[in-house]
């Protein structure tokens, strides 16, 4: 097998420009305004990360309140596409009508589609994700459903009318990382046409690498930059970190043995001939 | 038009009981001090459309969500 070559389809998936939904985007960093200690400081990690979308929440406004025109003024000063989100929703109902109010109120037919099924994993409801991409396609929306590594729900996603995945590395806010590696392997063999990103979970830079050396597009994370001691200076960790591992995917990583390999070329070893008999190299 | 039944209406307002004088969710939305405001509506969990709220009319038992973007992940 060619090292190069480590995708049994025989294709490398995604060596060329990040897009989604004929959307081509230079940085592979998608960042959570949520958490930050102060709307300055997330405004400063988005910069920091060069992240070229952002996730955006939709919640109920006070009466008289102005809160949600302060935020969207601090988003639109950045130069970032805004991606909003459903998160919270429990029921394909509710997600559509929330798709449909971001819509209104952000401009855009992109939507990041969770549907959650339980409040202790926030794991996504894959029935209820699929029921709900099924009608926002249908209804012109371009879907970023919030999923796991089940092929069969990716599968029944993109037969949805879905055009991007979005797998959890670990359950939202944990920090815990890539925890079915083998899964998500899988995931990218199994659609190498299809932009993958890693959403949720991700908690150190080099869980964002490991993701991008998988051959994964892009990364989404939150927690782990606004919940750093220094979420500007983490959010250009990451930056760094998805970078290197994308340009280490595109380089083609080496492939792992089970047995030693010396780097330094045995041919010309001093006392080569003496062999390794322990009896020869014994001081008398 | 029937004042005193108008001046009745109880409708829930985000999770909360409200009284409203209005007619029609376009009514309510300037009512409550929404008017201006970047915000999206939904009736009884339907979306409603900024275009279709003075065309809304409100009946008693009503469940208003006015929402505006904010912090996500």
């Amino acid at each position: 097998m060619n090292p190069r070559e480590p995708f049994p389809t025989g294709t490398r998936p995604g060596l060329g420009p990040l897009t989604f939904y004929g959307e081509t985007l230079q940085s592979r960093l998608l960042l959570g305004t949520a958490l930050y200690p102060s709307p300055q400081i997330m405004s400063d990690a988005v910069k920091a990360a060069g992240a070229g979308i952002v996730t955006v929440s939709l919640r109920r406004e006070q009466a008289r309140g102005r809160s949600g025109e302060r935020f969207l003024e601090l988003i639109r000063a950045l130069p970032v596409r805004v991606l909003p989100n459903t998160a919270g929703c429990r029921t394909p109902k509710e997600a559509i009508t929330t798709a449909q109010m971001a819509r209104e109120l952000l401009d855009t037919d992109w939507i990041k589609l969770e549907v959650i099924a339980n409040d202790d994993t926030l794991q996504p409801d894959l029935f209820g994700l699929v029921e709900a991409a099924d009608v926002l396609t249908r209804d012109g929306f371009k879907v970023f459903p919030y999923t796991t590594e089940d092929l069969g729900a990716g599968e029944r996603l993109l037969r949805a009318g879905c055009e991007v995945l979005m797998p959890w590395g670990a359950p939202i806010g944990t920090g815990r990382g890539l925890q079915n590696r083998y899964g998500l392997k899988s995931m990218r063999a199994y659609f190498p046409d299809i932009p993958l990103v890693v959403d949720a979970g991700v908690g150190a830079p080099s869980h964002a690498a490991e993701a991008m050396e998988m051959g994964y597009d892009a990364v989404l994370l939150n927690t782990a930059v606004a919940k750093a001691g220094d979420p500007i200076a983490m959010a250009a960790a990451f930056a760094k970190a998805i970078e290197a591992g994308r340009t280490a995917f595109e380089s083609g990583l080496m492939e792992q043995r089970d047995m030693a390999s010396p780097s330094t070329p045995v041919a010309g070893t001093p006392f080569f001939d003496l062999g390794s008999d322990p009896a020869r190299s014994r001081p008398k | 038009m029937d004042t005193a039944n108008s001046t009745n209406l109880t409708v829930t307002l985000n999770g909360r009981k409200a009284a409203t004088s209005a007619q029609t969710l376009a009514e309510f939305i300037a009512e409550n001090g929404f008017g201006g405001s970047k915000i999206a509506t939904a009736v009884n969990g339907e979306f409603v459309p900024e275009r279709a709220r003075a065309a809304t009319r409100l009946n008693p038992g009503d469940t208003i969500e006015v929402v505006s973007a904010r912090q996500g992940g």
